[in-house]
């Protein structure tokens, strides 16, 4: 990766977000599950794992997925978002100055993942970077869309003494998984 | 001033709690805030917001109709009022039709301003802040006490007995708990709510698009549980493209609290569905409540450009000791004094504007380029038209205006203070005239004057003459001053006339809302200045200097005195203030200093209106390193010393804490001499000193230099 990434990961873990970045979709796959098993992600209340519908989901078997990992759950509703431990979403570009990710978010579910539980870990496209906040406007117009997202690290507050605390309304943890994209013919994207 | 006003005052003062937090927050805001700008040019920045606030001022009306019809083609009900009792109800009638038990806010100042809560609350409806501060507040039965931290004046201990009595027994102070507890507790709220209600930082015409930042997700939050959202948009908002939402959102975080961007920034622009599927109710309420009005006046216009940032508050020397609640009102600080002016009246900004120091430190930092000391001078101006001087400054000003009258009473005072007066200092004075003293000794009145002075002083002829503008201070107060400048121009063998027509620069006229009387000080000081062939008008103090340069100008055109204007300008193209003045005599070789002079620590003041009015702040401090003294850097130098000119005498209470501020950070400094380019500083410091016995000395550059130069 590049400089623009690194500045990316720079901006975004000093506002107490998380960067990874793999080579390709099955590793990030991998790493996803793997923390929602370290995190405790079960059947029950306090412990699901919600993932909006994404791009990043065609071509997953969704239903073995749930299979392997009780408490993961793809059909997303307010009821269940409401009791998830860790929400999944994915973003459609991200501002390296800033080390943001935005989003079109005109579907609820996407802010219903992203809002109520206590992680959320962001999947992003590696090409999916971009400079500063201009060009990210250029890309996402609200003409296209009714709800467009910004998230910058995790939910924060100094409303108290002016102490810095994590984790007001939205999620305390914010998790950001970089993967590449490969388009030749034939390859696993 | 109201008594009850000079109560809330002397409360904040001695809230150590409130100053403490604001004190702290202000010394790390200017560090941080510099950082956040690192690698952006913050003037071109700021250059590019004003233009673009200003056009959506110019045009307001136009912006607003575009504004409506694009969120009403997306299905966004759009409703415009200049009326805040018509926004009121028509949230009222939404919430009633609906069924509407519970709603939950974030931030939004524009709700404040029309007390939308009480009234809701009287309908029996439960509304709920849900950003931590403002819920803090609310629960508090409180007011913020600053617009973007409105709890900063509570401890932790403070919030979590809040929490105990008008929550849930048992919270402990502990910040990260206290947090956590809120957000479970607002948590139930948002998924209760049947409304949300918002403001915006930016309401974008031509997509009609919301922009609203938050940290905490509670927008987030609001906009989308909720079946109906309710955005209430000042008109100030309105901005023309989808563009200008980059200037905007590039600075607001940086200023606001030191962020590159704030932790969610959410764009609406039209209805979306609700997590059953049904559409959401989106209502854009476009409230004018005196904008319109406001962006017709040529003056206050560029109010319009305020972004909310808040960070005029935070750079404020008076609003660091004083915090928001003395405001009384929901708008605080320099910007909100003007704010309550239009949006509450005119007379509730008579205290408050009072506050305001005129130290400029807010026109550095502003993102919208607001003159705010100046548009809080045009409000005493108007407040001294609509409600008359009060009678004391009256007889005062009649005075200062009768310039033969005003110079004998300064000398019949000089014999008159004999008895109170010791080493050239009034210790202490008698009465009522006590608490004048009480922090700083006042400088005794000299003597004789300098006009008589400067008759005795023999002075070679030169080739080149230049004028020399005294000031009261220089004058009656300090005319070793001004002998000390006809010495150095002597230097570089120029002879310094005295017009003696010149009278008082009517700058405290002026600074009281008195523009007639500033008005014809100006006359009297440009006749007497211009009588004489000269290069320059030079003037060693630079309340004067401006007042020459800048403000007879400004006095002129708000009067409408156009007739006066041509010599005006005339006088101000002459005008320069001494440290230019010597810096550009050195730089061309016409005096030199001694050589090779090793002369210690020095340490410099700068002084409001010579650093941030006329921007000279190197030229001092270049020729003191020049002379030989190694320039010892004064933490937070260009902060104001609380003198004000006639601010120590009307607030003392909160001159002296401003003082004492800065003479801790001369003593740190170790250098045994300060000096500085105003005499109006030179009093307030020396005076400081005195009374603490200190033993460093305060000199005016003039002074210094004198003594230095071959």
């Amino acid at each position: 990766m590049d400089a623009v990434f690194d500045t990316f990961k720079l901006r975004a873990e000093a506002v107490s977000a998380e960067v990874h970045h793999f080579p390709h979709k099955s590793a990030a796959l991998d790493f996803i599950l793997h923390y929602l098993h370290d995190a405790g992600v079960s059947d029950a209340p306090q412990a699901y794992a919600v993932w909006a519908h994404c791009p990043f989901l065609e071509g997953v078997d969704q239903k073995q997925l749930s299979t392997t990992l009780p408490g993961l759950i793809f059909d997303v509703n307010r009821e269940i978002s409401a009791v998830a431990k860790v929400g999944i979403s994915q973003l459609d570009w991200a501002i390296a100055n800033t080390g943001t990710l935005v989003q079109d978010a005109a579907c609820v579910d996407q802010r219903l993942v992203s809002t109520l539980p206590l992680i959320h870990i962001a999947l992003i496209r590696s090409d999916r970077l971009l400079p500063d906040l201009p060009s990210a406007l250029a890309k996402i117009r609200p003409e296209r869309t009714n709800y467009i997202s910004f998230i910058t690290g995790a939910s924060r507050t100094a409303d108290i003494e002016r102490v810095l605390t994590i984790g007001v309304h939205g999620p305390e943890k914010l998790i950001i998984v970089f993967y590449d994209v490969c388009f030749e013919p034939g390859s696993v994207n | 001033m109201e008594t009850k006003f000079r109560e809330s005052i002397n409360k904040a003062l001695h809230n150590p709690n409130l100053t403490g937090a604001l004190g702290r927050f202000s010394e790390a805001y200017r560090i941080s805030r510099q950082k956040a700008y690192e690698g952006y040019d913050f003037e071109a920045l700021r250059t590019q917001i004003a233009e673009r606030k200003s056009y959506a001022a110019s045009h307001l009306d136009e912006l607003a109709d575009l504004f409506t019809k694009n969120a009403e083609a997306r299905g966004t009900k759009v409703f415009r009022t200049n009326d805040p009792a018509k926004v009121r109800e028509y949230i009222l009638n939404l919430a009633r039709e609906n069924g509407v038990k519970s709603i939950v806010k974030s931030k939004s100042m524009a709700s404040e301003e029309i007390h939308l809560n009480k009234h809701l609350e009287l309908a029996g409806i439960e509304v709920g802040e849900t950003d931590l501060g403002e819920w803090i507040v609310q629960l508090a039965g409180q007011t913020p006490s600053h617009m973007v931290m409105p709890a900063i004046h509570m401890t932790k201990e403070e919030v979590a007995t809040v929490f105990n009595e008008q929550v849930e027994e048992g919270q402990k102070p502990d910040i990260p708990k206290l947090v956590k507890f809120a957000r479970a507790k607002l948590r139930t709220k948002f998924l209760n709510a049947e409304m949300g209600i918002t403001g915006a930082n930016i309401a974008v015409a031509e997509t009609g698009t919301l922009v609203i930042v938050t940290n905490e997700g509670n927008a987030r939050l609001v906009t989308t549980l909720p079946k109906i959202h309710v955005a209430i948009v000042g008109l100030e908002k309105l901005m023309e493209k989808f563009e200008d939402v980059v200037p905007v959102l590039t600075a607001l975080p940086k200023s606001a609290t030191a962020q590159l961007l704030t932790s969610y920034v959410s764009m609406i622009s039209g209805p979306v569905p609700n997590t059953d599927g049904t559409p959401k109710q989106l209502h854009i309420i476009l409230m004018d409540n005196r904008r319109t009005e406001m962006s017709q006046d040529p003056k206050f216009k560029q109010a319009m450009q305020c972004i909310r940032c808040a960070s005029c508050l935070n750079v404020c020397p008076v609003f660091r000791l004083v915090g928001g609640h003395v405001f009384g009102k929901v708008y605080t600080g320099g910007i909100g004094t003007i704010l309550t002016a239009w949006f509450d009246a005119l007379k509730s900004s008579d205290d408050i504007q009072s506050l305001c120091i005129q130290c400029g430190n807010c026109t550095e930092v502003c993102p919208g380029k607001i003159d705010i000391p100046g548009l809080i001078l045009e409000l005493r101006r108007r407040l001294a038209v609509e409600n008359g001087q009060p009678l004391a400054q009256k007889a005062i000003f009649s005075v200062v205006n009768n310039r033969s009258l005003f110079h004998s009473m300064l000398r019949a005072a000089s014999l008159m203070q004999k008895p109170l007066q010791k080493d050239g200092f009034i210790r202490h004075l008698p009465f009522f005239l006590s608490e004048m003293t009480e922090f700083r000794s006042l400088p005794a009145i000299a003597e004789a004057p300098f006009r008589d002075t400067f008759k005795k002083i023999k002075q070679p002829a030169g080739k080149e003459k230049i004028a020399f503008y005294a000031g009261c201070l220089i004058d009656f107060a300090y005319p070793e001053m001004g002998e000390s400048l006809v010495k150095i121009l002597n230097k570089a063998g120029i002879e310094v006339v005295f017009p003696e027509g010149q009278t008082c620069c009517g700058a405290p006229a002026r600074y009281s809302g008195a523009y007639e009387v500033a008005a014809q000080n100006a006359n009297d000081n440009i006749n007497a200045l211009l009588a004489n062939h000269v290069t320059y008008v030079v003037s060693a103090c630079p309340t004067c200097t401006v007042a020459l340069k800048k403000e007879f100008i400004s006095t002129f055109e708000s009067l409408g005195q156009t007739a006066s204007l041509p010599r005006a300008h005339e006088l101000a193209n002459k005008v320069i203030d001494f440290s230019s003045l010597v810096k550009k005599l050195v730089d061309e070789g016409r005096l030199k200093f001694k050589e090779g002079q090793q002369l210690g620590k020095i340490t410099y003041h700068d002084s409001c209106h010579l650093k941030r009015t006329l921007h000279v702040s190197q030229q001092p401090r270049e020729l003191l390193t020049q002379a030989g003294y190694e320039v010892a850097k004064m933490y937070e130098a260009d902060m104001c010393c609380g003198m004000g000119g006639s601010y120590s005498l009307k607030l003392p209470e909160i001159s002296a804490p401003i003082l004492e501020r800065k003479l801790t950070n001369i003593k740190n400094t170790g250098a045994p001499l300060v000096v500085m380019d105003c005499p109006g500083c030179v009093m307030q410091i020396r005076g400081g000193l005195d009374k603490q016995t200190s033993t460093i000395k305060v000199e005016h550059t003039v002074q210094r230099l004198a003594c230095e130069l071959e």
